[in-house]
């Protein structure tokens, strides 16, 4: 899974059946300390997460294991929102 | 898959069902000589691993299959401690 942050939503009238309903929202990459990265995501919001949040975004197929997205056609999705993280190191 | 080194830890209160009771790890991937390789990322843990400790790590699909029949949407999950390498 990779750290990122909610840097805003996504609205799509003209999608896939199965990702109506869906909360789409994008998100930036950010390393363990919080700096932006590179990379950009639309990602699928099991968890409820808000603007600036920092999340855990779980991609491939293993994103279809989220609660309630089974069978969709999805392969990144917000399952945690960060507390904290700690490195050492 | 792939040597890595536990360098922290991840909290998370409001997380997906399958999720709790799971220990979040921040991971470095590691090169053969123990230099790190890429961008850290987060990894579920089902061995009992801890900072500073090498382990190796499965990607993708599998990352779910140490939790079974729990269902761990899980992208990373760490299987072993390494005691030793040599390359």
């Amino acid at each position: 899974m990779i750290l990122a942050r909610v840097v805003g939503t996504v609205v799509a009238t003209r999608k896939d059946e199965r990702l109506v309903g869906a909360k789409l929202l994008l998100v930036r990459t950010i390393d363990p300390y919080g700096k932006d990265e590179a990379g950009y995501a639309v990602a699928v919001d099991t968890v409820d997460a808000g603007p600036r949040d920092r999340v855990l975004v779980v991609s491939g197929s293993s994103a279809r294991m989220a609660a309630g997205l089974k069978d969709c056609p999805v392969d990144a999705a917000i399952v945690g929102v960060v507390d904290a993280v700690e490195v050492k190191e | 898959m792939i040597l890595a080194r536990v360098v922290g830890t991840v909290v998370a209160t409001q997380k997906d069902a399958g999720l709790r009771a799971t220990t979040l790890l921040v991971i470095q991937p590691l090169r053969a000589d123990g230099t790190p390789s890429g961008k850290p990322l987060v990894a579920v843990d089902s061995v009992g691993a801890g900072t500073g400790e090498n382990v190796f790590y499965v990607r993708g699909r599998e990352a779910a299959l140490p939790f079974l029949p729990d269902e761990v949407p899980t992208d990373a999950a760490i299987v072993g401690i390494v005691d030793h390498w040599n390359a």
